[in-house]
């Protein structure tokens, strides 16, 4: 008789945060930094919490069905996907690859925080995905998606979609 | 004495319960009055700015009525979901603010209304986000940096409108007429607001007001408006919109809200 060995919490975490999200499907939940943690009970149940990145992101619930049906596939069906506020997401926790992927595919990422010294902050012009260029302008704050603005390139004349810094 | 220990708690928790849905009754209708305009926005970016506005809303009062409901539950032992509040209350069970109410009527209404009530709900959030109850204070942590980008653009367009042409200025100060006297409702103390004040949970809205003034204040002034000269107005027999005592307008609205719900219990798709 085969048995089917119950996965490690590692594992269970590694397939967790590679899960795509729906609505930037270059993103892994890894990337974008909303896996906030994974458990196990001593009835076997896994726990896997997620963060939201905007209150009413609507792609939360397809995210939660994603996680569920990932591990299903793996054998693990008692899993429980819930979602933490606090501390709040921040487009910071967007990891140093999730921001490589999203220029690549014409989203310019959301501008790194992390790295300035203090004093006072002074946005960056948005580099243009497609040209580089920095001669951009905000079209509208807000996009296609809660996360997203619109952007214009003056150098190529794109139009662009950036995640804008929350 | 542990009897008067659980008295106190649960006074404290029915205030926080009346509260809370206050907090996400405002929310509700505000986000709703927004969604309104899906797909007839003025230009096509502020169609798209009004559905994630109103988007962010939704999901903040979400969160917050489905704490009211959880809290209540603990006092009576019978749990009113997030749907329950939202699509099952009469009109005079809904708790808000009545400036949330307050038709589109044309844009520089829309504009008016959440320049007013964003700002509000920024002050608030700020100090909520320190509240000793961790619910609230995660669910207001969140939604501050939402509202922030609510806030601006709402100002931004105060600039543009009021500080436009001689059409958008005459506008601007008609939807500042009809909105300012709903905004007194905001900042008053009560009971309510005055237990989980003590409590450290909530905050006494008056509280806010200063910092509200100085951001009103300070969009007017580069948009070239006035503040409004005109007095608060109340509702019947002194009571206002925390009472259930609402405009004309608001039944329509829950009509409208709560229709689909109503006719087709359960529905899903």
């Amino acid at each position: 008789m085969v048995t089917r060995r119950e996965l490690t919490i590692g594992e269970i975490r590694e397939l967790a945060a590679a899960v795509p999200d729906p609505e930037m499907p270059m993103l892994t939940l890894d990337d974008l930094g909303i896996l906030r943690d994974v458990r196990r009970d001593a009835s076997g149940t896994v726990t896997v919490t997620i963060t939201p990145t905007y209150s009413g992101c609507p792609a939360l619930d397809a995210i939660g069905e994603d996680i569920r049906g990932c591990l299903a596939e793996r054998g693990e069906t008692a899993v429980e996907v819930r979602t933490r506020l606090s501390p709040p997401w921040s487009t910071d926790w967007i990891s140093a690859e999730g921001r490589r992927k999203l220029a690549e595919h014409g989203i310019a990422p959301p501008p790194e925080r992390g790295a300035t010294t203090g004093g006072t902050f002074v946005p960056l012009s948005v580099r243009c995905p497609n040209c580089g260029s920095p001669r951009t302008r905000e079209l509208s704050r807000f996009g296609a998606t809660a996360c997203r603005a619109i952007h214009v390139c003056a150098a190529c004349g794109e139009p662009f979609d950036h995640v804008k810094p929350l | 004495m542990p009897e008067e220990t659980g008295a106190q708690t649960a006074v404290v928790d029915t205030a926080v319960a009346a509260y809370v849905l206050r907090l996400g009754d405002d929310t509700l209708i505000a986000s709703h009055r927004l969604a309104e305009l899906v797909a007839s926005a003025p230009q096509l970016e502020e169609d798209v700015a009004v559905a994630n506005i109103s988007l962010d809303l939704l999901g903040q009062a979400r969160s917050l009525l489905s704490y009211a409901g959880r809290t209540e539950e603990q006092l009576t032992g019978v749990l009113r979901t997030e749907d329950d509040l939202a699509y099952l209350r009469s009109e005079n069970q809904f708790v808000n603010c009545r400036l949330v109410e307050l038709p589109n009527t044309d844009f520089a209404h829309t504009v008016v209304r959440q320049l007013l009530f964003s700002g509000f709900v920024f002050e608030l959030y700020s100090e909520l986000a320190d509240s000793t109850d961790e619910t609230v204070a995660g669910i207001a942590g969140k939604a501050v940096k939402e509202v922030s980008y609510h806030r601006d653009h709402a100002a931004r367009w105060t600039a543009r409108l009021g500080d436009g042409t001689e059409e958008s200025a005459r506008r601007m100060e008609a939807a500042l007429d009809t909105a300012w006297p709903y905004v007194a409702e905001l900042f008053t103390d009560d009971d309510v607001t005055r237990t989980v004040a003590e409590a450290g949970v909530g905050v006494n809205p008056s509280k806010l007001r200063p910092a509200w003034d100085a951001f009103v204040d300070r969009t007017l002034q580069s948009a070239r408006l006035e503040r409004p000269r005109v007095p608060p107005i109340t509702g019947l027999a002194g009571m206002s919109g925390r009472d259930g005592v609402h405009t004309e307008a608001f039944g329509y609205l829950v009509a409208e809200m709560q229709h689909l719900h109503r006719s087709h219990p359960g529905a899903s798709w």
